[in-house]
Parts: structure tokens; sequence; C-alpha cells
């Protein structure tokens, strides 16, 4: 989503990002005229007129789980974006029970939190296991 | 999931995700101002419409249509910049 019409996404899309993905953009790329919805969201720079790179998690429920702003030089790293969606569903499909310690990625070990985990981390996790 | 039609301009529809708004529905013209940031990790996002652009169609979007589903909401500076 940025400020710009529904028109220059047409032709971003067909005039570059085509070339870069095969098909175009899948995604529905929205446009936020004068930023109404980049203010709610809290990531509208009023004085340069456009959004920061606000990154928004939102979960089926409509719950936000997570966010990330960024100053616009800097860009974002997809695969985290998509690495902490994987790590909200593990959680969601545990029903709570099971938890990401940091530097989870798929196929790392989950916690399961609970009287017998305490003081114990240091059994089951590693500080190397932070990194990737 | 979204429809093809003139949607108008882009705005928060006043409440959270799936819920009603809560008193008076943001109109088109009415400035904003009062719709306060929301976001909060753990609580509901503010809800919006928006017109939008998917593989060859004009649409409109609402974050709503999105329930059951996850959602990645990225806003970025501006087209013809990277993402």
């Amino acid at each position: 989503m940025s400020i710009d019409s529904i028109y220059v996404h047409k032709m971003w899309d067909d005039n570059e990002l085509s070339k870069m993905v095969r098909g175009g953009v899948p995604f529905p790329m929205l446009s936020d005229a004068g930023g109404r919805v980049g203010k709610a969201f809290g990531i509208f720079d009023e004085d340069a007129g456009v959004e920061t790179r606000g990154r928004f998690i939102i979960d089926p429920e409509g719950v936000v789980q997570g966010y990330e702003v960024l100053t616009p030089p800097v860009g974002r790293n997809i695969s985290e974006s998509l690495r902490q969606v994987q790590a909200f569903q593990v959680v969601r499909e545990s029903k709570g029970k099971e938890a990401t310690p940091s530097g989870w990625k798929p196929g790392k070990v989950t916690l399961k939190p609970g009287p017998d985990l305490v003081g114990k981390v240091w059994e089951v996790w590693k500080t190397d296991m932070a990194f990737d | 999931m979204a429809e093809e039609m003139e949607v108008g301009c882009a705005r928060p529809t006043g409440g959270p995700v799936g819920e009603e708004p809560s008193g008076e529905p943001v109109s088109q013209t009415q400035s904003v101002k009062e719709v306060k940031p929301m976001i909060q990790v753990g609580k509901k996002a503010p809800d919006f419409i928006a017109p939008a652009y998917q593989k060859g169609k004009f649409i409109s979007v609402k974050l709503s249509q999105y329930l059951g589903k996850w959602v990645l909401l990225c806003f970025y500076p501006g087209d013809f910049t990277f993402v």
C-alpha cells in the first residue's frame, strides 16, 4: 500500500515489476491517496506526505501480532517477515502450548512453557541457536 | 474475495477488523484526524477499505475480507522505489 493511485500501480507492475516477477505482482497493490489508512496505522509521514516502510502481521482473527516500521532508505528483509508468520502459525496451531525461542525457524526446536521449563531453558536452547 | 468495482478513496472504516465501527462511520470526504492510531500487538487492526490493482483488474479491498487468513500488510513510500 502506498499513496500512489491504482493507475500508477498498474504502470509500475506493467513496466517494471513484471520484469522482476513472472506474471507481475500476484497480490493486491493497495492505493491510499491522502494517507488516511497509513495514519490509522501510525506510519504516515506527514512532513514528506508518504507512507514509511510499515509492515504488519495480522492473524486470522484480525489481531496485529507484530509490526516493523523503517524509514524509506532501508529495505525490508522479506525472509524475516515470512519467518515471523511461520512462527506465529506454529504457536497458533499449538493453541499457545508452544513458543518459538530466539532464532527459531522451521525445523528448529520449540519450547513448551510451563513449570518444568523454569530454569531449564539452557538445557534445551543454546545461544548459537539464536543465529542462522 | 475482492469484487471489481468503483471504490472511491481509501479510508479506515472507523472500527477494528470484524467489528462494527464505533460511533459515526467515516465518510469519504470527512477528515479522519479524529481516527486515533490504534495499533498495538495483541489488539485488532483498524479495518479499512481501499482501491487496489491486482492482475489486470481494479478492485476494492476491505481488510476484514481477509478474516480467516494471515495478512502481511506492507506500506512503502512510493511506486518505482524498492519495497
